[in-house]
C-alpha cells in the first residue's frame, strides 16, 4: 500500500518535472500553486465525501464565498463610498433584514398564542412575504444609490492583510455552510446532491448580480497578494523571469504551510476516536446512532469542516490570480472537477485526494495545449492527403479537457473505484 | 384589456411553454428514477444531443431542398426521437449498466452519470464549437398575431408557430405516455417495476426489457423537450445543462418516480418562472387611477428581478425538499 | 417422477454458503411444508429454486431438466411461481393489475385464469379497481396469491403466507392452500406455524444449518417426539 502510494507519487513528481521542461518553470509553478489550492478544496470534499459520507454539489458556492470574501478583506478600502450615505443605507437594510427575521421567528412561534395548523402556516408565510417585501424596499435604493457614482460603485474593501481574507473565507463559508447543512442534511444522498447544487447556484446568482457588495461582472481586480509580487522583486534588482519564480514560489511556499496543517490536524483527527466515530456514521448512521451518537450534529461539524477548507481554497485560488470574476465560475470547473479529484485519488484517503488533486490538476491544464498538437499533427497530415485541415483548431481544443473529465471519471469508476490511493481499512486482528 | 392580454403573452404563453418542456424533461428523470433509483444527470445531455441530431436532420432536409409547410424541426422529430433513443440506450449498455451489474450504488450510478454528461458535453463542443445555431436560417419563424382590438385592446395576442406546435405536440404525447402506462402491457409492468423492483422481477416481468424501454422513452422525450427549446430559442451546447435544475426541480416537486407529478410539477415551476419576475405593475396600471397619490405603483413591481429567474426554480426545490419532500404526488421518500 | 427434485442443493449470497445439501422432493399432488429454526435456511431454500441467489453445488430438477441458477422469468412459464413474504404486492397498482402482473409471460389470453382467481378470493372482485395498499393484510395476501396463480403453474412457493395475520386469517389462507393443491398445483412453503400446517401437509421438511434433519409426511413429523422436542416447541 505504502509502496503504491510511493510509486505513484514519484510518477507525479516526475511528471511535474517533465511538464516544467515541455512548458517552462513559470507556466509550471502557477499550476503548481493552483493545485494547492485545489487540493486543499480537495480535502475539504474528502472530509465531506470520504470521512462522512456526505455528498456535496455545491463546491462552487463555497469558493466563491471564500473568493468574494478575500476580495473584500483585502482589496484596498474605498473612500467615496465611506463618504457617502451608502453606509447608512445599508444599516437600515440590516436593521429591515433583522426587523423582519424576527417577524418570521414570531410567526413560528405563533402556535404559543393558540394559532396553530393552516393558520401558522398562513401567518408564516404572509410573515416571510412581508419580510421579504420590506428588506427588499430598503435594499433597492441603497443598491442603486451605492452604485451610482456618489456612492461609489460599491463598497471596496477593507485593505486587510490577504491571509487574513483567507481566514474570513473559511469563516463566512462555515457559516454558510452551517446554515445549509442545518435545512438539507436530513436528506437523502440523492435530494442532498441536488439541493446543494440549487444552492450553490443561488450563491452565483446572488454574487453575480449584487454589484454593489461584489461589483459583479465588472469584476474587481487586482486583488493583492499575500507574498511579494514579481514587480516587487524586480524593484529589488531583479530579472523578470527569475522575479516571476521568485515570487510564485513564495506563494508555493505560504500555500503549502497551509495545506500542511490542514493535512496534519486532519490526519490526527482521522486516526483518533472522532475519525472512527465518523467512519462509523457514514458505514451504517442507524447503527452508529443507536450507539448513543449524535448523528445528525457529527454530520453537520463535518459538513462545516469541510466547507471552511473550500472556502479558504476558494480565497487562495482568487489571491492568486488577483482578479474576482463571479461569471468565471462553472459547476464543471468548480465542482464536478473537484470530485473527480477525489474520487480519482481515492476518497476516505487524504493522500489520495492530494494526489488526484495535482493530478486532475495538472491534466486539466494540459489537456487543451496537449490536443491542440494532436489536432495540429492530425490537420497536417488530412491536409497532405487532401482532406483539407482541422478548422478552429483553437476553441475545439479549449473544449477537450471537459470531454477528458468526463472520460477520466467513467474509466475510474469502471475499473478502480476506490480510487488509485484507497482508503485503507484497518481490521482487529 | 391591454394589461390582460400583455399578462397572456408574458405569463400564461410562456410559463405554457416553459412548463411543457419542463414536464418532458422531468418525465424522463422521474421514470428513470423509478426504474433504476438513481438522479440522472446526463438527461440534460440526452436533451442537448436530442435537439442537435434534430438540427443535423433538418440542416440535412434543408440541403436537399425539401421544404415542408410547418417548421423542420417538426417534421424531423421523430427521426430525432428515434435516434436520441437509440443514444439513450447505448449510454446505459456503455456505462451504466456495467456498474448495475456490478451492483454500485445509487451514488455511483449518479457520479456516473456526471461523467457521462462531462464527455457528452465535451463532444458536443468539440464538433459544434461554442456557438448558438438557429434552426429558422432557412425559413422564417412564423409569428401570429392576432388583434384583439375587438375586446379593447390595443396589443395584439402574439404565439409562435413553433410555440403552438410545442404545445399540441407536449399534449399529444403526455396522452399517449398516459395510455401507454395505463393501457399497455409493458406500461404497467414499467409501473410494477417502479413500485416494487424485487417483486416484478419474481412475477417474471423481464426487467431487462423494462429498463429497455424506460431508456427509449426517456430518451424519445428529452430529445423532444430538447429540440422544441431550441426551436423556442436557439440551440447551443449548453442547451438544457443550464437547465437541468429546474428540470429536477420539477421532478422531485412533482414526486420522484411519478410521470403525473412530473407534469404538474414542470408545469408548476414554468409559471412560477415568469410569474415572479413578471412586472405587475403592468397589469396593476390602471389602478393607478383611483390610487391616491403617494400608493402609485413603481415602474416595477416584480417579486424577484429578471436576473434571478432561475433561482425561483432552486428556491422552490429547496422548500419542497424542506416542506413535503416526497413532492406533491407522494413519490420516493427521503 | 417428482415435479421437483432438489438434490444436495449448496449455496448462498456470495459468502459462507447458506445452503449445504437441502434435500426436497415434491408430487403435483402434494402439499410439501418446510420447517425448522431461524436461520436454517428455509426462505434461502425457496430463493434458490427461484434464481434468487447462487446454487454453487447440486442440482434442482423440474419439468426434467436442472433449472439450477436460472432466473424468473424462465421459470415463470415453466410453470413455477412465487410468493415472497414480504412487499408482495404493487401497493399502488389496481387489483386487477397486480394479477395482470402476475400473467406478464403469458402471451395466450388470460381472461379465464383471472376469473378462476376472482372465483377462489370473491372479495378480489370487489375490491379489483382499488389500489393494493389499501386493503387488509389478509386481503393482500389473497392478492399476492392470485398474483401468483395467474402464470398457471404446475408448483406455487409461499414463503410463510401466514406472516403477520390475525388467526381467523391464518386458518383462511391455510385453507385456501389446500383448495389450490386440490385443482392440481403442487405447494412448497416455509412455515413459522409449523405444528399448524404440517397438520395438512403431505410432505414435511425439517431444516436446520442448511441441511435435512428431518422428512416425513407432516403426520409423522408432528408425532416424533424429538422433531416435536427441538423444533416444534415441545
Amino acid at each position: 500500500m505504502i509502496q503504491r502510494s510511493l510509486t505513484l507519487f514519484g510518477g507525479l513528481f516526475c511528471l511535474i518535472l517533465l511538464m516544467g521542461w515541455v512548458m517552462g518553470m513559470p507556466f509550471t509553478s502557477s499550476r503548481l500553486v493552483e493545485a494547492a489550492a485545489y487540493a486543499l478544496i480537495a480535502l475539504g470534499l474528502n472530509i465531506q465525501w470520504g470521512y462522512g459520507g456526505l455528498f456535496n454539489f455545491g463546491i462552487m458556492g463555497f469558493l466563491m464565498v471564500g473568493g468574494a470574501a478575500v476580495t473584500f478583506i483585502s482589496y484596498p478600502v474605498n473612500p467615496v463610498f465611506w463618504g457617502s450615505e451608502g453606509p447608512m443605507m445599508l444599516g437600515k437594510a440590516l436593521l429591515a433584514f433583522a426587523a423582519g427575521a424576527l417577524l418570521v421567528y414570531a410567526a413560528r412561534k405563533s402556535d404559543r398564542i393558540g394559532i396553530t395548523g393552516k393558520w401558522k402556516m398562513a401567518l408564516t408565510v404572509l410573515a416571510w412575504f412581508v419580510a421579504y417585501v420590506f428588506y427588499r424596499s430598503q435594499l433597492d435604493p441603497a443598491a442603486a444609490y451605492i452604485e451610482s457614482a456618489a456612492g461609489g460603485g460599491w463598497i471596496g474593501g477593507l485593505g486587510g492583510h490577504p491571509v487574513l481574507g483567507w481566514l474570513f473565507g473559511g469563516v463566512l463559508a462555515a457559516g454558510i455552510a452551517y446554515v445549509v447543512g442545518k435545512i438539507c442534511l436530513g436528506l437523502r444522498t440523492d435530494y442532498l446532491a441536488i439541493a446543494t447544487i440549487g444552492i450553490s447556484e443561488i450563491i452565483r446568482a446572488l454574487i453575480k448580480n449584487m454589484d454593489w457588495l461584489t461589483r459583479g461582472t465588472l469584476t474587481v481586480s487586482p486583488i493583492p497578494w499575500p507574498t511579494p509580487l514579481p514587480q516587487e522583486f524586480q524593484a529589488g534588482g531583479m530579472n523578470i523571469a527569475n522575479s516571476l519564480l521568485g515570487a510564485r514560489a513564495s506563494y508555493l511556499l505560504l500555500a503549502l504551510v497551509v495545506l500542511g496543517v490542514v493535512l496534519w490536524l486532519i490526519s490526527r483527527a482521522y486516526a483518533g476516536p472522532w475519525g472512527r466515530m465518523m467512519r462509523s456514521i457514514r458505514d451504517n448512521h442507524v447503527a452508529a446512532s443507536s450507539m448513543g451518537k449524535n448523528v445528525t450534529a457529527r454530520q453537520l461539524e463535518i459538513f462545516v469542516f469541510g466547507s471552511v477548507l473550500m472556502g479558504i481554497g476558494g480565497a487562495m485560488l482568487v489571491s492568486f490570480v488577483q482578479i474576482f470574476d463571479p461569471s468565471s465560475y462553472q459547476p464543471i470547473n468548480h465542482t464536478f472537477l473537484i470530485w473527480v479529484m477525489v474520487i480519482v485519488g481515492g476518497a476516505g484517503n487524504n493522500w489520495g485526494a492530494l494526489f488526484g488533486a495535482v493530478l486532475m490538476w495538472l491534466i486539466w491544464v494540459v489537456s487543451e495545449p496537449l490536443s491542440k498538437t494532436v489536432f495540429e499533427f492530425v490537420s497536417s497530415w488530412s491536409t497532405q492527403f487532401g482532406w483539407g485541415a482541422i478548422p478552429e483548431i483553437e476553441a475545439r481544443s479549449a473544449q477537450m479537457r471537459v470531454f477528458v473529465l468526463g472520460l477520466v471519471i467513467t474509466i475510474a469508476l469502471r475499473f478502480a473505484p476506490k480510487g488509485l490511493i484507497p482508503e485503507v481499512v484497518k481490521r482487529e486482528t | 384589456m391591454t394589461e390582460l392580454i400583455f399578462f397572456t403573452n408574458q405569463v400564461i404563453i410562456s410559463g405554457l411553454v416553459l412548463g411543457c418542456i419542463y414536464a418532458l424533461g422531468a418525465i424522463g428523470i422521474t421514470l428513470i428514477f423509478g426504474i433504476l433509483r438513481f438522479a440522472h444527470f446526463a438527461h440534460s445531455e440526452l436533451m442537448t444531443g436530442g435537439a442537435f441530431i434534430a438540427f443535423l436532420l433538418a440542416s440535412a432536409f434543408a440541403a436537399w431542398g425539401i421544404v415542408t409547410p410547418i417548421p423542420t424541426g417538426f417534421v424531423v422529430l421523430p427521426i430525432a426521437m428515434v435516434l436520441a433513443a437509440i443514444m439513450a440506450l447505448g449510454i446505459d449498455k456503455g456505462f451504466y449498466a456495467p456498474l448495475r451489474k456490478r451492483g454500485a450504488k445509487p451514488v455511483t450510478l449518479l457520479i456516473a452519470s456526471i461523467g457521462v454528461t462531462l464527455m457528452i458535453q465535451g463532444l458536443i463542443r468539440l464538433f459544434f464549437g461554442a456557438g448558438s445555431y438557429s434552426f429558422f436560417e432557412h425559413e422564417p419563424k412564423e409569428v401570429f398575431r392576432f388583434d384583439m382590438a375587438g375586446i379593447g385592446s390595443t396589443r395584439p395576442l402574439v404565439i409562435t408557430e413553433p410555440q403552438v406546435l410545442m404545445i399540441l405536440v407536449t399534449l399529444v404525447s403526455v396522452l399517449a405516455l398516459h395510455f401507454f402506462l395505463t393501457r399497455s402491457r409493458l406500461g404497467k409492468a414499467m409501473r410494477a417495476m417502479a413500485d416494487n423492483a424485487d417483486l416484478a422481477q419474481v412475477s417474471g416481468i423481464n426487467t431487462a426489457l423494462v429498463v429497455r424501454v424506460t431508456w427509449i422513452i426517456a430518451g424519445a422525450l428529452g430529445c423532444m423537450a430538447g429540440t422544441m427549446l431550441a426551436l423556442d430559442v436557439t440551440l447551443k451546447p449548453d442547451l438544457a445543462f443550464n437547465i437541468i435544475l429546474p428540470i429536477f426541480a420539477a421532478a422531485i416537486v412533482g414526486g420522484l418516480g411519478q410521470a403525473y407529478g412530473a407534469i404538474a410539477g414542470g408545469m408548476l415551476i414554468g409559471f412560477a418562472e415568469t410569474l415572479a419576475v413578471f412586472n405587475w405593475t403592468m397589469l396593476l396600471r390602471p389602478l393607478n387611477a383611483i390610487l391616491p397619490d403617494w400608493m402609485q405603483l413603481p415602474p416595477t413591481l416584480a417579486l424577484v428581478p429578471t436576473e434571478y429567474k432561475l433561482t425561483v426554480a432552486f428556491v422552490i426545490l429547496v422548500v419542497t425538499l424542506l416542506v413535503r419532500p416526497t413532492g406533491i404526488f407522494k413519490g420516493a421518500s427521503s | 417422477m417428482p415435479l421437483i427434485e432438489l438434490k444436495h442443493v449448496v449455496g448462498g449470497y456470495g459468502g459462507a454458503p447458506i445452503l449445504n445439501g437441502v434435500n426436497i422432493a415434491i408430487e403435483k399432488t402434494d402439499i410439501g411444508v418446510i420447517v425448522g429454526p431461524n436461520g436454517a435456511g428455509k426462505s434461502t431454500t425457496l430463493k434458490a429454486i427461484f434464481g434468487l441467489l447462487k446454487v454453487t453445488g447440486g442440482t434442482i430438477d423440474f419439468g426434467g431438466e436442472n433449472i439450477a441458477n436460472s432466473l424468473p422469468d424462465k421459470l415463470v412459464p415453466k410453470g413455477l411461481s412465487f410468493v415472497p413474504q414480504e412487499k408482495n404486492v404493487f401497493t399502488s397498482m389496481s387489483v386487477e393489475e397486480n394479477l395482470e402482473m402476475g400473467a406478464f409471460t403469458r402471451t395466450d389470453d388470460f381472461s379465464s385464469t383471472m376469473e378462476w382467481v376472482y372465483e377462489m378470493f370473491p372479495v378480489l372482485r370487489e375490491k379489483r379497481r382499488q389500489p393494493a395498499g389499501e386493503l387488509s393484510g389478509g386481503q393482500r395476501q389473497m392478492v399476492a396469491m392470485g398474483r401468483a396463480l395467474m402464470s398457471k403453474p404446475t408448483l406455487l412457493m409461499l414463503d410463510e403466507p401466514s406472516a403477520g395475520l390475525s388467526p381467523r386469517y391464518v386458518i383462511e389462507i391455510f385453507e385456501t392452500i389446500q383448495r389450490v393443491n386440490k385443482e392440481g398445483v403442487g405447494i412448497l412453503m416455509v412455515e413459522q406455524n409449523a405444528r399448524q400446517a404440517l397438520a395438512f401437509a403431505s410432505k414435511g421438511f425439517v431444516l436446520a444449518s442448511g441441511q435435512n434433519r428431518f422428512t416425513g409426511t407432516g403426520a409423522e413429523l408432528i408425532a416424533d417426539p424429538e422433531v416435536a422436542k427441538s423444533f416444534l416447541g415441545g
